[in-house]
């Protein structure tokens, strides 16, 4: 069955082989990749934790320990807490409704029909789509005057939303943009899995008399949690931070509405606050509880990728 | 560093294996399902392709007709907006991080299969730890490191060494070669072979599609890069193709959407051609995470 790798058992002592000999040797090969992994990897991450605690004056050069004042601002900020509840909105609706189209699809291009390959290679194809390039094409398909989306509502219906002045437009438009470029990625697990189901249990459903709607609900469903569960977890890591790309180019994180930009999500806002306001501080603090925010996600990932994902094979 | 495990793990379709031979007799639904779908996902693509070959007058109006106007669009964004120069940015980017990742991690994996030497569990849990830390977290600090301490800022050492580590790969190598029978190795050894001509004379040539696989996700990685390049790159003549396009939609004023179609075409090219040339490799790339 498929699982994610990182959920496989780690070897026991006893498969491991030590076929060749020499401690350093073994060291060599790997310090280029434990360099590059402490000095760009750990070094900053820990320099995030110490920054976090001080607030820089870029104009003067200076910094002052404030101790937790970042985070306690950060908490009490109502801007702040808006991002992060846009965040988790958007997060659940992608995840959601991106898994469920993918699944859908998936599961209808894994059918034994003719030009099966075709039809897989056309859904699997825009894997090769960056988010940056996805966000230029929606901005001009939904641009206002000349986008073809209100050409098309123009003259049917005689109404042009304004798409991306609107909050609830531009956020729902940003949400289905996300949905839309991750839909190839998420097909190409399905698709992997699906193909991988035990046949015989399916043709026993299909025997037994059961629809295709039931063989589906009752039988590979619950056969896909695994995967399932793996794409939940990556899909939750996608839209936190491979939205910037998106919003950058899509809205800037606009339109205003309430106390911040409806489609600033935390990414966005550790940007603006890091590179645009250059309050190191606070993107500082904000980027230790993303830091947080990560660790618990793989935690669970590891946690239910353990207990609850392990039928099947 | 995260993001690219996610393609890395698990199991992509088998091209061609059709499971049960299904009973349902209206096939022509299923068809027509696909057809839409496919269409309906393509949509921005095709209109995309469209409006980047018409001349300007159409670029505005509703006519999806194709023109013949492509390579006088893409000439207009190619030099005088210096498209040509941030794919040829992107194209250093992510050659360089795909064969550093794929060299490095080669190299940590024979390390982690084939010795046994004290401190091994550290070094492998350092190294798949780093998947938790992705760039956008650790930005801030990462642009105090890259452009203060090491003055890389507008170089392409700012945006190719901070990645060359692969944690996926490494992982992905490891149980490669875990798969591969020790007695190999053994006789390997016997003849007197070393671990590194053991890796390159039969390690690497039968890890193709291991490495095939993950230079599809590594490239497509590297070439998506975006946040990083944004913020560590001032000087326009270093800047990378995906924050290239933020600039043509920028250029102030009027936007001209047929050339800026045509260069999001452009930019789609390299990772759909690394992918097509990839993609037996690819799907056999990751059978050896199918357990059975």
């Amino acid at each position: 069955m498929l699982k994610p790798a990182a959920t496989r058992p780690q070897p026991t002592e006893a498969e491991e082989r030590a076929v060749f000999r020499g401690t350093a040797l073994p060291w060599v090969f790997l310090l280029p990749s434990l360099l590059i992994l402490a000095v760009f990897v750990y070094l900053p991450a820990l320099q995030t934790l110490r920054l976090a605690a001080y607030r820089a004056n870029v104009i003067l050069g200076t910094e002052r320990f404030v101790g937790l004042a970042n985070f306690t601002e950060l908490l009490l900020s109502p801007a702040y807490r808006q991002v992060a509840l846009q965040t988790l909105v958007f997060t659940v609706l992608t995840v959601t409704f991106g898994l469920l189209s993918a699944l859908g699809l998936a599961w209808l291009a894994s059918r034994p029909i003719r030009g099966a390959n075709t039809y897989r290679l056309l859904l699997i194809y825009p894997y090769a789509l960056s988010p940056a390039i996805a966000g230029t094409l929606w901005l001009f398909l939904f641009n206002p005057e000349i986008g073809l989306v209100n050409q098309i509502l123009g003259s049917l219906f005689d109404v042009r939303p304004r798409w991306l002045d609107t909050p609830s437009l531009a956020f729902g438009l940003v949400t289905l943009a996300a949905i839309w470029k991750g839909l190839a990625y998420n097909i190409v697990f399905y698709l992997a899995s699906i193909q991988n189901l035990p046949g015989d249990v399916m043709e026993a459903a299909e025997i037994d008399g059961a629809s295709g709607a039931q063989v589906f609900w009752r039988v590979a469903f619950p056969l896909l949690t695994p995967i399932t569960f793996f794409l939940i977890f990556t899909n939750v890591i996608s839209a936190l931070f491979d939205s910037f790309a998106l919003t950058d180019i899509l809205t800037k994180g606009g339109p205003y509405t309430g106390n911040a930009g409806v489609t600033t999500f935390l990414v966005y806002q550790l940007y603006q606050d890091g590179f645009v306001n250059f309050k190191t501080g606070a993107a500082a603090a904000q980027a230790a509880l993303m830091l947080a925010l990560v660790a618990f996600i793989t935690w669970m990932q590891f946690r239910v990728g353990e207990r609850r994902v392990h039928y099947g094979a | 560093m995260a993001r690219e495990v996610r393609a890395g793990v698990v199991g992509v379709p088998k091209l061609g294996a059709g499971r049960s031979k299904g009973r349902h007799g209206r096939v022509w639904v299923t068809h027509l399902a696909l057809i839409i779908s496919i269409l309906v996902i393509s949509a921005p693509l095709i209109f995309a392709l469209i409006k980047s070959t018409q001349i300007s007058s159409e670029v505005i109006s509703p006519k999806l007709i194709p023109g013949g106007a492509f390579f006088d669009n893409l000439s207009g964004v190619w030099v005088d907006a210096k498209l040509g120069r941030y794919m040829w940015n992107s194209t250093v980017l992510a050659v360089s991080v795909t064969l550093g990742k794929t060299v490095l991690s080669l190299l940590a994996a024979l390390a982690f299969v084939y010795f046994r030497f004290p401190l091994k569990g550290l070094a492998f849990t350092l190294v798949l730890l780093s998947l938790m830390l992705p760039t956008e977290v650790l930005i801030i600090a990462l642009f105090d490191l890259v452009s203060q301490d090491l003055r890389w800022a507008d170089t392409y050492a700012a945006i190719i060494v901070p990645f060359l580590a692969s944690a996926t790969g490494t992982f992905l190598f490891r149980q490669h070669f875990m798969n591969i029978p020790t007695s190999l190795a053994d006789a390997a050894r016997i003849d007197g072979c070393g671990p590194l001509t053991y890796l390159t004379r039969i390690l690497i040539p039968m890890s193709w599609n291991t490495i095939g696989a993950l230079a599809v996700i590594q490239f497509v990685y590297a070439w998506d890069q975006y946040i990083w390049p944004l913020v560590i790159l001032q000087n326009d003549d270093k800047q990378v193709v995906q924050v290239g396009l933020r600039r043509l939609i920028e250029v102030g004023g009027q936007t001209d959407w047929g050339a800026v179609m045509a260069g999001a075409i452009v930019t789609m090219i390299p990772p759909l051609v690394v992918f097509t040339a990839l993609q037996k490799q690819f799907s056999r790339g990751f059978a050896l995470t199918e357990d059975k």
